[in-house]
């Protein structure tokens, strides 16, 4: 027997931590589907192919400020001194992934901004006449639109995986302690973008090789989840207890139902029928998949708050 | 250069609380809020029941991994003897240091930055004990410099057994218990 009892209640702290709410799974979701919204609108302007993806090249970037600039709210309101978050620019720290992240999210802006500016939508040139010559000059040099594209893969595979790496590098949380943490929801963002393009995606070439592109990620998804469990199960017993979570635990209905089962094996299912002309495209997968990933970021945040370190040896 | 530590006599203490109540009184702790606690352990099994009272705080880890991952630097080191604090005003609350800390050992303050013991530096630089090791009516609460060998924690390190709280989690916590 090994019983342990405290006098400590300090609020968010006991039985366990309970310091992230809603706030910093949406932030890390929508980080992720912004990431993985650069990525492929990036790509296509590296392949100089902007004109026949149009909801990759056109709707993407104007939409992913939006997207991000909701998720740094949200990550705002999360802050428990928020008056005080200049102070994360004020200083650079490298040993800090929160530090780098928010770096990184002040590079991802201009990097947005100039993907946009390559072909600004008609609302917006109807306002702002300047673009029109502003977007002559940077969208009639390939050269510029390649180099457009590749910082927009880069920043958004930085922000995708700083958004998993954040998490993982706190080694006092043995759930979230894998480096693999990073590419998972790089990945997961990247697929949750694809299936958002397969879902509003007017041109059908574009729709379906965005499906298709959508079941590449998902697959590797299903992959990189089994790694992280294997990694978490072939480790110390604090990190079997913190994989028992999700496996069969508290976390596990959500994880097996919804992240695993209705966010990632059915629309995989679904989008592979459909990309074999066996059933039409519907947008049942594609909001599935999207869903996935949120629930995703949820269950990680919250059942790697419950895992830890401590009251599981006897300390003498 | 001191590294200040903590040896606590787990076979003296009573689990009194005069160490919870004397931080709240010194540190103007905020009601329902604690820099230090006691807990209990018991182990084995019945009858040969073992049980072990701590009074427990934040362990000024010398790899302390909360310091790293504060992105506004507010979370640091002090110039003598290793303690790790925290600049209030310059803390956003992003909680990372709480997320980072296998203890548990820190809050968010109800102001908004984030708390934690001191070892009552305050105190410690005017020459003085920290307040819950002053006040320990049982004694068995030692506070020093381990770089000195003749420091009273040094000495009582040497003659007994201790145990330090998940040496495991790689912080390297600086509180250790006595046997």
């Amino acid at each position: 027997m090994n019983e342990i009892v405290s006098t400590r209640t300090n609020p968010m702290i006991d039985p366990a931590i309970h310091i992230w709410g809603w706030e910093i799974p949406v932030y890390l979701f929508l980080g992720g589907l912004v990431a993985g919204m650069m990525m492929i609108s990036g790509y296509f302007l590296f392949r100089g192919r902007q004109k026949e993806m149009a909801t990759s090249c056109l709707t993407l970037p104007l939409l992913s400020v939006v997207l991000l600039s909701l998720g740094m709210f949200a990550l705002f309101l999360d802050l428990a001194h928020r008056w005080y978050f200049w102070r994360m620019y004020m200083t650079f720290q490298p040993a800090s992934p929160m530090s780098w992240g928010s770096w990184i999210l002040l590079l991802v802006y201009p990097a947005l901004l100039a993907n946009a500016l390559i072909r600004p939508p008609a609302w917006l040139t109807a306002r702002i006449p300047a673009l029109v010559t502003l977007s002559e000059r940077i969208g009639t040099r390939s050269a510029t639109v390649k180099f457009i594209g590749i910082a927009n893969m880069l920043l958004g595979a930085m922000l995708g995986v700083y958004t998993g790496v954040l998490l993982s590098a706190f080694g006092a949380r043995p759930l979230w302690n894998s480096s693999i943490l990073g590419l998972l929801f790089l990945t997961s963002g990247l697929s949750s973008a694809a299936a958002f393009v397969h879902l509003v995606a007017r041109d059908e070439f574009e729709q379906k090789l965005l499906a298709k592109a959508d079941n590449a990620f998902l697959t590797a998804e299903i992959v990189i989840i089994g790694m992280f469990l294997i990694g978490l199960l072939s480790s110390t017993a604090v990190h079997i207890e913190a994989a028992q979570l999700l496996l069969s635990g508290p976390f596990a209905p959500v994880f097996w139902v919804f992240v695993i089962g209705l966010g990632i094996v059915i629309p995989l299912i679904v989008q592979s029928l459909a990309v074999n002309h066996k059933v039409a495209h519907t947008p049942v997968a594609p909001i599935l998949v999207v869903l996935g990933g949120l629930i995703l970021r949820f269950v990680i945040v919250q059942a790697g708050q419950v895992s830890h370190w401590t009251r599981l040896f006897p300390s003498h | 250069m001191a590294r200040y530590a903590m040896a606590i006599d787990t076979v003296r203490c009573v689990g009194c609380m005069d160490c919870v109540a004397a931080c709240k009184t010194e540190n103007g702790v905020p009601e329902g809020y604690d820099r230090d606690w006691i807990t209990y352990e018991s182990t084995g099994q019945f009858p040969t029941l073992h049980m072990e009272i701590r009074s427990e705080r934040c362990n000024h880890c010398d790899d302390p991994p909360c310091v790293g991952c504060c992105p506004c630097g507010a979370s640091h080191i002090h110039e003598r003897g290793g303690v790790v604090l925290v600049h209030h005003d310059k803390c956003s609350g992003c909680k990372a240091c709480i997320a980072a800390c296998p203890y548990d050992a820190r809050f968010i303050h109800p102001d908004g930055y984030a708390d934690k013991c001191t070892f009552c530096i305050h105190r410690v630089e005017a020459g003085k004990d920290p307040a819950c090791v002053a006040v320990c009516p049982t004694h068995c609460m030692h506070f020093g410099d381990l770089e000195d060998p003749h420091s009273e924690v040094s000495r009582i390190l040497a003659s007994r057994n201790s145990h330090a709280l998940v040496p495991a989690a790689g912080t390297k916590p600086q509180i250790f218990y006595l046997r």
